[in-house]
């Protein structure tokens, strides 16, 4: 037996200064084995040193399918850099679903304040629910650490252009706001594409900071026929050189959906520009997939071994073994949950409940569990 | 159509005292009727598991602050301990608490029957109970050993815990003489001995282990009895200042209460007479249908209401736990009518009875073991 444990994600408590580290430690020993938190949240859920929670304070809608979330979080918050993101955790019918999104607001703003602007899916399970704070707001959030690496160096580049699309405006939409924050003096381009003017979050904002910098470039391009704008029709490199002339000197940063993500990689491959441009990922959900395949032809990625295998249809905890990993072997029937894995990415098909596990970074019982298309497991 | 192999019936030995249906069971049921009970479990645990939701969510929160609620007003009582009805109180109170700390709440929560909520404070892997036993080496003796190897002997700890007698099938030596004195022991001190059995402390002693192997095991046991010394044998204790004593004789007192009566509650799960306990040679391949069946056959429930299942965190329906482990507990009593229909159908005995004649037939038949078998 060892004493390895799966984690579920915890953020680290920020480092607490003398006294309230030693008050801390003393009320977790008067409360061992649970910890004080358990005990303070129960009179407010944000009282907890060792998890980043928040609370929706502000809700309002931005377009027709839009809504920015002014969140404030608790002292655990450890503060992030513009175009990093952030997992956001809210309860629904007794689970705890997390989506990840980009905080728009300047990494200059007020501490504990955080700006989502998210789009809500109607047959969404997480989307709908942040909508609903419209008006009404104070729910609790669960909050990850930020993370993601699609940040602006510092010191800042001279050139930057910030190229978005659709919801992805959120990252670059943090980085231009912290841009003028300190006063930017280089040559920037804000270049966003939605389908008309209406469709453009945060576009009176916008407009202001183009009329107080006049010196920045921000265009909003809409595609959608006869909807105006600064620059009609979709992305070509034409289009793009007519509006930032001075584009090649500079640091292009993306963010958007995978048409238009996928034309700018391809423009900037074609002259050579790719090692200037740096990309958001944007995490798709998994469309549905027929569930009776043997073997669904999808790969098994063994992350921390560094290995990977072609799915063979049996379930994962086998195929890991016959791959030479120590699975974590207990009851081999789904019951004593020794073999629980980190499921980071893909579906798994649970053979007992009939569940499909989807979601990024799920915890999945490998001896019952059978891989649907690619999977990503922490082992 | 199976081929697997239902083991031939053992023969009686001397000293059995099980009801002929029992021991024959297996030869009732043919491998297609397992196969089909295996099935009809299967769909019923399935159902269950898909209709989980807010409700049971919102069922274990309420739990887990109506337990600190008990225990805040346990110690509390101790303030004013030299008040003996408010001692008692406080006793009574602050054993509830630990009592549904370590049975609704810590056995559950770490059988995973919550960790579809995803909500680290009930995740099996991280949660920690208020027992000096650590969660992680009770999880692997209670999930992993017991709940797979559930009565065949020699594989599964839980059967006397190595150190008293539960079957005739375990030899009888002088030493079981004090079969119910050691019972008493353990029962009274049973956190330590859960503890001492997580560190497969039979197998120390048996040579099974070597010192090295339990190295790690007994740093984090350290660490945790320590923790939990220190809270309920000092630090609550000086707390109440010149009643020092008296909150230290308290909280000694809340956990003897706590640890005899999971013992107690532990043992009617699988001790009363006419409990059946295999022999390993018995205990093949197992398919889903037969694992259901000894689940059934070595488990027995207590008969009573909803504090008794409240208070025994739903062991009272041990069957069904055996049978659905993972199941949030809430779910056994609902499910417990289909199960009960189920055996019947399947000519399953399924053994319950209230407490105290549980609790009778344990004592018994622990009596009756402490002799040699005739």
């Amino acid at each position: 037996m060892t004493l390895q444990t799966v984690r579920p994600a915890m953020s680290p408590r920020r480092a607490d200064r003398g006294l309230t580290r030693v008050t801390g430690a003393v009320a977790d020993l008067f409360t061992t084995p649970h910890g004080a938190d358990r005990f303070s949240e129960l009179i407010n859920p944000l009282w907890v040193r060792n998890e980043i929670r928040g609370r929706v304070v502000a809700a309002r809608q931005q377009t027709m399918d839009t809504v920015s979330l002014t969140v404030r979080t608790n002292r655990a918050w450890p503060g992030f850099t513009a175009g990093q993101s952030v997992g956001v955790s809210v309860e629904v019918d007794g689970v705890l679903q997390t989506r990840y999104y980009s905080p728009a607001g300047s990494q200059h703003g007020p501490a504990r304040e955080l700006e989502f602007t998210i789009r809500v899916n109607p047959g969404g399970v997480v989307s709908p629910v942040l909508a609903a704070t419209v008006g009404q707001p104070g729910l609790v959030l669960r909050l990850t650490p930020p993370r993601g690496t699609f940040t602006l160096p510092t010191p800042r580049p001279d050139r930057l252009l910030l190229l978005s699309g659709g919801s992805g405006i959120t990252p670059v939409m943090s980085m231009l706001r912290t841009l003028v924050d300190e006063g930017h003096q280089g040559k920037l381009a804000f270049l966003h594409y939605a389908d008309d003017a209406d469709d453009v979050p945060y576009r009176e904002e916008l407009e202001a900071i183009q009329r107080r910098r006049p010196d920045l470039d921000v265009v909003l391009a809409y595609t959608a026929p006869g909807a105006g704008g600064g620059l009609p029709g979709l992305f070509t490199g034409e289009r793009l050189a007519a509006a930032v002339p001075w584009y090649f000197g500079a640091h292009t940063y993306l963010c958007g959906p995978p048409p238009l993500a996928a034309a700018v990689q391809d423009h900037f491959r074609v002259v050579g520009l790719l090692d200037r441009l740096h990309v958001e990922r944007f995490t798709l959900g998994i469309g549905p997939i027929s569930a009776d395949d043997a073997a669904s032809g999808g790969t098994i990625t063994f992350r921390r071994s560094g290995i990977s295998v072609a799915d063979d249809g049996s379930t994962l905890l086998e195929q890991a073994e016959r791959a030479g990993l120590d699975g974590r072997r207990g009851c081999g029937m789904g019951i004593c949950f020794r073999c629980v894995q980190v499921k980071h990415s893909g579906r798994v098909h649970n053979v007992i409940s009939g569940r499909d596990h989807d979601d990024p970074d799920e915890e999945v019982q490998i001896c019952v569990g059978v891989p649907v298309g690619d999977v990503e497991l922490d082992l | 159509m199976t081929d697997t192999v239902i083991p031939p019936a053992p023969p009686l030995i001397p000293g059995d005292t099980l009801p002929a249906g029992l021991y024959t069971l297996r030869h009732d049921l043919d491998p297609d009727q397992v196969e089909a009970l295996g099935r009809e479990l299967d769909d019923l645990n399935r159902r269950q598991r898909q209709s989980l939701g807010a409700a049971d969510a919102d069922y274990i929160r309420r739990v887990m602050r109506a337990q600190k609620a008990l225990a805040i007003g346990g110690r509390a009582l101790f303030y004013v301990g030299f008040f003996p009805p408010a001692w008692i109180a406080g006793v009574l109170a602050l054993g509830a608490a630990k009592i549904i700390d370590n049975m609704e709440i810590g056995h559950n929560v770490m059988h995973g029957q919550y960790d579809w909520m995803r909500d680290p404070a009930v995740n099996s892997q991280t949660f920690e109970w208020d027992n000096v036993c650590p969660a992680e080496q009770w999880r692997y003796t209670h999930n992993v050993v017991h709940h797979t190897n559930t009565n065949i002997l020699r594989k599964d700890g839980d059967l006397g815990y190595g150190s008293f007698r539960v079957t005739p099938r375990q030899r009888w030596r002088p030493y079981y003489l004090g079969n119910l004195a050691y019972a008493a022991i353990l029962g009274t001190l049973f956190e330590w001995g859960v503890a001492m059995h997580g560190l497969d402390l039979p197998g120390r002693i048996a040579g099974r282990r070597t010192r090295e192997q339990n190295r790690p095991l007994v740093r984090q046991f350290r660490r945790k009895a320590a923790r939990q010394v220190l809270k309920d044998y000092v630090l609550f204790p000086v707390l109440t200042g010149p009643l020092f004593l008296s909150t230290l004789a308290g909280n000694a007192a809340a956990n003897v209460v706590r640890n005899v009566w999971a013992f107690l509650v532990i043992a009617c799960g699988h001790f009363p007479d006419g409990s059946v306990v295999f022999d390993h040679n018995q205990i093949g391949q197992e398919n889903r249908g037969m694992w259901y069946v000894r689940q059934i056959v070595t488990s027995t429930n207590i008969r009573g209401g909803r504090l008794i299942h409240l208070m025994t965190g739903n062991l009272s329906l041990h069957i069904e736990h055996h049978l659905f482990p993972d199941l949030p507990a809430r779910r056994y009593l609902a499910v417990s009518h289909e199960v009960q229909d189920i055996c019947r159908r399947y000519g399953i005995p399924y053994k319950t009875g209230p407490m105290y004649r549980q609790v009778g037939s344990v004592l018994k038949h622990l009596a009756r073991l402490s002799l040699p078998t005739r």
